[in-house]
């Protein structure tokens, strides 16, 4: 046991290591998406591509507004979900109106080419079929907002009550109810049983597990930075064998567990993992993004190209606005490994990266 | 004071999804009715979405109107074959958070808003025709729930209504609600006649704890589905008390069909948030005779196409064709019922 310890340590401490000395990846960037005239790419939160290479779009183009003259504060709107062909050419919009659009947050396309979305305000996962009909729903958006006071003269300062839909009550801080109610949740993935994982998120530090009809299975995590514990799980994915991979990146960490949400190690050399992708096909790689905050582009920003047991094979890109720069990159699309969609929150864009590995 | 003030906290735990409690139901060894669930029923245009689908009715025509949440509060009409008609009421003043739509004998169409506080009457073209209630004054910018307690019931004002139904002579009957836990009883036009309950909730037999759907029956008596009561209570034309039936779980919606033999129907709806355990002890819809003597139940919580995400509502104009609305699924289910084959299934 000690032995296995000392290991560990050597190796992680020996990935950091490597961390510095990290080859630079030469990559090319390409803006391929065409807008109709009247649509305008928010923030883009959500990037992902279907196996026909369609590309779609979960943007934040609106603020949601809140109604006045109701019993209750109300939300609406906010984000939108867009589908482009692989040249680029707008195909369509999906989910208009829809009740659980608030603030975008990620979009992830599964193994049949249904296009999963997670919205962080309204708190839902929200699974559409191929022809964009909805077949499944996670969590439910609170029925209405909290105000902060009331209007003078209507006994002003009382409380509401408890957020509608929110979870966390009992049990240890982040570590949510056993149900889907989720709170500011970031992302979702499947196992190849078809088993959903969902990352939940800002507001739970946990990852919820439902089986493909939906039923919860169980959840792990809590808020922490001991093994199993999450600071901001802002991201997911599962590899063919089972294995989850959260984003941690309030820890500045990946984090892997088994299909149970065993820890099996974690990965400390990446910078704070804001967006995370996994590579289909028989030698599976991971991409993570050490995206840079919002209010700061002259730090971090590089993506890291890694093996699954975390050795890392290159990086590539830095904080900016130019052209193969990135701006708080929270999305990432490697269905092909050479060819990746980053989505950005600061930039307001889409990118279109080509790699070159030598 | 201090009760009353307990009181609406539990209310307001009560009303919140994540708290919701599930209520097992005490009646047994209950014959099981089989049904289907008919695929893609309602055919919705490309860009159109059902949101929480809080409200189901048809007309005589057998259309079926839908009132949802989507990003906003909108209402829907489709041909008895599921195909998309139009859209009622777009953008009214009114339209704010869906709870309930009807069809009255007249085929007029009743939307029950819980946001804005309105019950709207739309004639079958789809014009409005009279409205129940008073939207709470925009100039008072954005306000947060109202606090605790509540301000005493008015004629006509409504807090948080969840319903409404009809007499023979047209008197229109409003479950007013999540705020007010009341039955008000307004006559044809829209005057107030009584109520029963108040402000406050209560479990004693004329009180309420959520009022959340009410129906009529051809003798002018009522149904009301006392939510957070885990009961059904039955009033006359007066509002007077009747009888109480307490063994069918929360009654989250009651439906009446019409005919010389009527049948009601009521949800035992498993609760928003899908909390563990509960999809074991709710999620079924009871048929009942008016007098309560349950004949069956059928369907069951789940996510998955034939099972049930929160009923909120369904139409019961045809006995065994059910179409229910359901809250966490966004979506509408017609059900074929055969009840000739009910059984009691040694499982329950």
């Amino acid at each position: 046991m000690r032995h296995k310890l000392l290991f560990a340590t050597a190796l992680i401490s020996g990935i950091s290591a490597i961390a510095q000395t990290v080859p630079e990846m030469p990559f090319d960037s390409a803006d391929t998406l065409k807008f109709p005239a009247n649509i305008h790419l928010g923030e883009a939160a959500g990037v992902a591509t279907n196996s026909k290479g369609d590309v779609f779009v979960y943007t934040r183009t609106g603020h949601p507004t809140i109604s006045i003259g109701t019993a209750r504060p109300f939300a609406h709107g906010g984000s939108r979900l867009l589908q482009f062909d692989k040249t680029g050419k707008f195909v369509r919009e999906i989910g208009q109106d829809s009740y659980g659009f608030l603030v975008a947050q990620q979009v992830r396309i599964d193994p049949q080419d249904n296009i999963w979305v997670v919205d962080q305000m309204s708190s839902m996962v929200i699974k559409f079929d191929p022809n964009g009909q909805i077949q499944l729903l996670l969590g439910r958006k609170s029925e209405s907002e909290r105000l902060p006071t009331a209007a003078p003269g209507r006994g002003a300062g009382a409380a509401e009550g408890p957020p509608g839909g929110r979870g966390g009550r009992g049990g240890l801080p982040g570590a949510g109810a056993p149900q889907d109610v989720f709170q500011r949740p970031t992302d979702v993935a499947w196992d190849a049983a078809g088993n959903i994982y969902v990352a939940d998120g800002f507001g739970n530090s946990r990852i919820a597990k439902f089986d493909k009809t939906g039923k919860f299975v169980k959840s792990w995590g809590s808020r922490g930075s001991e093994n199993g514990q999450f600071n901001i799980a802002h991201g997911i994915v599962v590899d063919a064998q089972g294995n989850v991979y959260v984003a941690d990146s309030g820890n500045k960490r990946i984090q892997v567990f088994d299909r149970d949400g065993t820890f099996k190690t974690q990965f400390l050399n990446v910078g704070s993992p804001a967006a995370i992708c996994i590579t289909p096909g028989a030698h599976q790689y991971l991409y993570s993004s050490n995206s840079n905050p919002p209010e700061d582009i002259d730090a971090n920003g590089e993506i890291y190209k890694m093996e699954l047991d975390g050795r890392i094979v290159g990086k590539f890109g830095k904080a900016g606005k130019l052209p193969k720069e990135f701006g708080s990159v929270n999305a990432i699309d490697c269905r092909s490994e050479n060819d990746l969609y980053v989505g950005e929150l600061g930039n307001w864009r889409v990118q279109k990266l080509t790699l070159h590995p030598k | 004071m201090k009760a009353c003030l307990t009181i609406v906290s539990v209310t307001l735990l009560l009303a919140a999804p994540v708290f919701a409690q599930a209520t097992k139901a005490k009646a047994q060894n209950v014959p099981e009715i089989p049904y289907e669930s008919v695929p893609n029923f309602l055919k919705l245009p490309p860009g159109l979405y059902l949101g929480e689908s809080m409200g189901v009715a048809t007309n005589s025509k057998g259309h079926i109107f839908v009132f949802t949440r989507s990003a906003n509060t909108r209402l829907f009409e489709f041909d008895q074959n599921g195909k998309y008609v139009r859209e009622l009421g777009e953008g009214n003043y009114g339209f704010e958070f869906a709870h309930s739509v009807r069809v009255d004998p007249s085929d007029n169409i009743w939307a029950v808003d819980e946001g804005t506080n309105m019950v709207i009457k739309f004639n079958p073209e789809g014009r409005i025709v009279m409205v129940l209630g008073h939207r709470p004054d925009a100039v008072a910018g954005a306000v947060a729930q109202s606090p605790p307690p509540n301000v005493p019931a008015e004629k006509y004002i409504l807090g948080r209504p969840t319903d409404v139904a009809w007499d023979a002579q047209g008197n229109i009957f409003v479950s007013d609600g999540y705020i007010n836990h009341r039955v008000v009883k307004y006559d044809k036009n829209g005057r107030f006649l009584k109520q029963i309950g108040s402000e406050k909730p209560g479990s004693e037999p004329n009180q309420f704890n959520t009022p959340h759907g009410i129906a009529v029956d051809a003798q002018g008596n009522v149904y009301v589905a006392d939510r957070a009561n885990h009961r059904m209570q039955v009033f006359d034309n007066n509002l007077g008390p009747k009888a109480i039936y307490d063994n069918i779980g929360d009654s989250w919606t009651v439906c009446i069909s019409p005919g010389p033999h009527q049948y009601l129907f009521t949800s035992n709806s498993n609760p928003n948030g899908n909390a563990p355990g509960s999809w074991d002890i709710t999620g079924e819809i009871y048929k009942m005779e008016l007098d309560g003597t349950i004949l069956g139940r059928f369907g069951h919580a789940s996510k998955e196409f034939g099972g049930f995400q929160v009923v909120h509502m369904m139409d019961c104009r045809n006995p065994n064709e059910i179409i229910v609305a359901e809250i966490e699924s966004w979506r509408v289910q017609k059900l074929l019922l055969k009840p000739q084959a009910a059984k009691v299934s040694s499982a329950k």
